[in-house]
C-alpha cells in the first residue's frame, strides 16, 4: 500500500519536475481542463507520455527480472544479464533502420524475436557443461552475447549520421522520445506479459522446491519454463521498445522486493512491478535535475544507481560457486 | 623440448616451438599489414609502397602511404601486440583463460577515461592517452578492491559490473556532446583503427615501451605464479612484487592500446588462447601471444575494409563477432573441466 502511494508520488514528481517549470496547479488544470496554455502543452505532450512510459517500462523490467530470477533460481538473472535487452535493442534497430518498420506495433515483434533469440542463446550456452547453468556461467554468457550484440548494433547505427542521431539516445536508454501513441501501443503487450507472469506465481513457488517436488504437486516444469521465458521476453522486449535497453532495473529490483516481502513469488512479483516503476521514474527524475539545464538519460542514472548494488550483491552473497 | 641460451650472467630458457610460432605469427602479421598498405581506393603495387617508404615516391603516393595507410597498419599491429601480451600475462597470473583485460573491466575503464577527455576537452593524443590510463587504473583498482582475494570467477563477475558502469559513463557523455563529436566517440567506442595517424602510433608504441620490457624481464616469474600463490611464495619470497609489476604492465599495455584504437574486443582474450591451443598447456610465451594478437587485429581490419566494400566496418565489430563465440566456448570448456 505504501509502495503504491510511493509510485503515485513518483509519477507526480515526474509530471512536475523538468526543464520547463510547472506548478502542481498547472498539472491539475492541464489534466482536467486543458485550454491551450503553454503549461498544458508541456504537461500533456512531454510529461504525461514520459511518465507513462517510465511506469510501463519500469514495471515491465521489474517483473521480467523477478520472473527470470524465480525461474533460474539465480540472483544474477536480470533481463540485461540474460542478453534480453541487448537482443531486443539490436532487433529494434534492424526493424527500424534496415527493414523500415515504423510504429511500435510493428517493431515490437522484432524486439520480441531478438529478445527470445538472445535469451535462448544465453541459456543454452550457460546450461552446457556438467554443472548446468550456474550464476557465473549465466552472467558470463550474457556478457559475451551482449558484447557481440552491442557491436553489431553499433555497426548498423554508425553507418550514417541520421541513423546515429535517431538512435543515440534510445540506445542509452531514454524516456525523452516517448510519445503517447507509442505508450498506448505498448499497453496491451505489457498487460499480456503481466497477466502471464502473475499466473505463474504459484508454479514458480512450486518449482523452487525442485522439478520432482513440483511435478508431484501437479506442476509441469517444461510448460512453466516455456511460459516464464515467454513472459520475460514480452515484458523486457516491450520495455526495451519503449525506453531502450535500460540496465540494472530488472536485476536489482527483485532483490529489493525479496528483502521487503520474503521469497514467496506471490508477493515478490507484484512488488517487483511496483518497485520497478518507482525506481525507473525516480531515476528519470534524478536525471532531469542532477545536471540542470541538461538531462541525463535514464539508462545512465539507472546504471549509476544499479551497478553499485550489483557489486554489493556479488560481495555479500557468495553467489553460487564463488 | 627446451633449449637454454646463455649470454654472460643472463640465461634464457627458450622453447623452440614457442619461438617458431612467434616468428610465424609476426611474419604473417607483417605480411598482412604490407598487403593492407597496398589495397584501397587507390591500389598500388608493393614496389611503389617500398619505393615511397625509401623516399622515392610522388607527393600522392607519399600522402596515401605515409600519412594514411602506414599509421593505420602500424596501429593495428602494435595494438594487437599490446593486447595479446597483456591478455597472456593476466590469464597466466589468474590461471584462468576467462580473465582478460576486456572481460575484467580494464578496457571499458580505459574507454570511459578516453571518452571523458575527447568529449570534455576535445584534446589531442597525449591527453586521450592520459585519460585512458587513468580510467584503466581506476577500473582495475575498483575491481581489485571489490574482489579482494576472491576466486577468478568472482573477478570476472565484478568486471562485468565495472564494465557496465564505465559504459554508462561513456554513453552518458555521448548523449551530451554534439552529433559529430558523438559519432566520432561512438565509432571509437567500438574499437577501430580507421583514420589513425602518427600520434596514435606513438601512443601505443609508448604503451609497448613501458609494458614490454617489464613483461619480458618478468616472464619467467609467470611460470612460478601459475603454481598458485602459496607455492610461488614459498619458492620465492619476492614474488608479490613481480606479480604487481606484471599486472601494472598489463594495465598500461591495455590502456594505451585502447587510447590509440578504442577497446578492440576480445583480442586480449583470443590471442593467448590460440597460442596455448597450438603449443599445448606446457609452454606459452608472451611474444607469440603478441604476434598472434597483431595478426588478429591486422586481419580483422583488412577484412572490415574489404568484405563490405564500399562500406567499412570498425575492426572491433569483426573481432567481437569472432571473439564472443570463443569466450562462450571457453566458458563451456572451463566448466566442463571443473565439473
Amino acid at each position: 500500500m505504501g509502495l503504491t502511494l510511493g509510485v503515485v508520488a513518483a509519477a507526480g514528481l515526474s509530471l512536475l519536475v523538468g526543464i520547463q517549470p510547472v506548478t502542481p496547479a498547472d498539472v491539475v488544470l492541464a489534466l482536467t481542463a486543458p485550454a491551450g496554455r503553454p503549461a498544458d502543452a508541456v504537461v500533456l505532450h512531454l510529461r504525461v507520455p514520459r511518465t507513462a512510459a517510465g511506469l510501463l517500462a519500469g514495471a515491465g523490467l521489474g517483473l521480467a527480472g523477478a520472473v527470470a530470477q524465480g525461474l533460474t533460481r539465480n540472483p544474477l538473472a536480470g533481463p540485461e544479464v540474460l542478453g534480453v535487452n541487448g537482443g531486443a535493442a539490436l532487433a529494434g534497430v534492424v526493424a527500424i533502420a534496415l527493414v523500415g518498420v515504423g510504429p511500435l506495433g510493428g517493431y515490437v515483434w522484432f524486439c520480441f524475436a531478438g529478445a527470445a533469440l538472445a535469451l535462448g542463446a544465453v541459456l543454452a550456452i550457460a546450461s552446457a557443461g556438467r554443472d548446468g547453468a550456474t550464476p557465473v556461467k549465466i552472467a558470463m554468457a550474457g556478457a559475451a552475447v551482449s558484447a557481440l550484440l552491442f557491436s553489431l548494433t553499433s555497426a548498423i547505427v554508425l553507418r550514417d549520421h541520421d541513423l546515429f542521431e535517431r538512435f543515440r539516445f534510445w540506445l542509452v536508454g531514454s524516456l525523452t522520445r516517448a510519445d503517447l501513441p507509442i505508450v498506448l501501443q505498448a499497453v496491451p503487450f505489457l498487460a499480456a506479459g503481466t497477466v502471464l507472469a502473475l499466473a505463474l506465481t504459484r508454479p514458480l513457488d512450486a518449482a523452487a522446491l525442485g522439478d520432482d517436488a513440483a511435478r508431484s504437486i501437479g506442476a509441469r516444469p517444461a510448460l512453466l519454463r516455456g511460459s516464464a521465458i515467454a513472459a520475460v521476453v514480452v515484458l523486457a522486449g516491450t520495455a526495451t521498445a519503449v525506453a531502450g535497453p535500460v540496465g540494472f532495473v530488472g536485476l536489482v529490483v527483485p532483490h529489493a522486493a525479496r528483502a521487503l516481502a520474503g521469497a514467496a513469488n506471490v508477493r515478490v512479483l507484484p512488488l517487483s512491478a511496483l518497485l520497478g516503476a518507482l525506481v525507473l521514474l525516480l531515476a528519470d527524475v534524478v536525471g532531469r535535475v542532477v545536471l540542470r539545464p541538461e538531462e541525463v538519460q535514464v539508462g545512465v542514472t539507472a546504471a549509476v544507481l544499479g551497478a553499485p548494488v550489483f557489486l554489493y550483491l556479488l560481495r555479500r552473497r557468495r553467489v553460487g560457486g564463488l | 623440448m627446451t633449449a637454454t641460451v646463455r649470454a654472460g650472467r643472463v640465461s634464457l630458457r627458450v622453447e623452440p616451438a614457442s619461438v617458431l610460432l612467434g616468428a610465424a605469427a609476426w611474419t604473417a602479421a607483417v605480411a598482412v599489414a604490407l598487403h593492407a598498405v597496398t589495397v584501397g581506393d587507390y591500389p598500388m603495387p608493393l614496389s611503389t609502397v617500398l619505393d615511397t617508404l625509401a623516399g622515392h615516391g610522388t607527393l600522392l603516393t607519399y600522402d596515401v602511404v605515409v600519412r594514411n595507410r602506414l599509421p593505420r597498419a602500424l596501429v593495428a599491429l602494435l595494438v594487437g601486440a599490446a593486447l595479446g601480451s597483456a591478455g597472456m600475462v593476466l590469464q597466466r597470473i589468474a590461471r584462468n583463460p576467462l580473465v582478460s583485460p576486456d572481460v575484467i573491466g580494464v578496457g571499458a575503464g580505459a574507454s570511459a577515461g578516453a571518452v571523458v577527455v575527447i568529449v570534455v576537452a576535445g584534446a589531442g593524443a597525449t591527453a586521450v592517452a592520459a585519460g585512458a590510463l587513468t580510467g584503466a587504473v581506476v577500473a582495475s583498482a575498483t575491481v581489485y578492491a571489490v574482489a579482494a582475494r576472491g576466486a577468478a570467477h568472482r573477478l570476472v563477475l565484478i568486471g562485468i559490473g565495472v564494465t557496465a558502469l564505465a559504459n554508462a559513463a561513456a554513453s552518458f557523455l555521448l548523449t551530451r556532446s554534439d552529433r559529430y563529436a558523438a559519432k566520432q566517440a561512438a565509432t571509437w567506442l567500438v574499437g577501430d583503427v580507421a583514420g589513425r595517424s602518427w600520434p596514435d602510433v606513438l601512443t601505443v608504441a609508448a604503451g609497448l615501451a613501458i609494458g614490454a620490457p617489464v613483461v619480458l624481464l618478468l616472464t619467467r616469474h609467470l611460470r612460478l605464479l601459475e603454481l598458485g600463490d602459496d607455492v610461488a611464495r614459498s619458492l620465492d619470497g619476492r614474488i608479490g612484487a613481480a606479480r604487481a609489476a606484471l599486472v601494472a604492465a598489463a594495465v598500461a599495455l591495455t590502456a594505451l592500446a585502447t587510447a590509440a584504437a578504442g577497446p578492440i574486443a576480445f583480442v586480449a582474450l583470443v590471442a593467448p588462447q590460440i597460442v596455448r591451443r597450438v603449443l599445448g598447456p606446457r609452454s606459452a610465451g608472451v611474444l607469440p601471444a603478441a604476434g598472434v594478437g597483431a595478426l588478429v587485429v591486422v586481419s580483422a581490419d583488412l577484412a572490415a575494409r574489404r568484405l563490405f566494400s564500399p562500406d567499412e566496418l570498425p575492426a572491433g565489430v569483426l573481432t567481437a563477432a569472432v571473439g564472443a563465440p570463443v569466450l562462450l566456448y571457453l566458458l563451456v570448456l572451463v566448466s566442463r573441466r571443473s565439473g
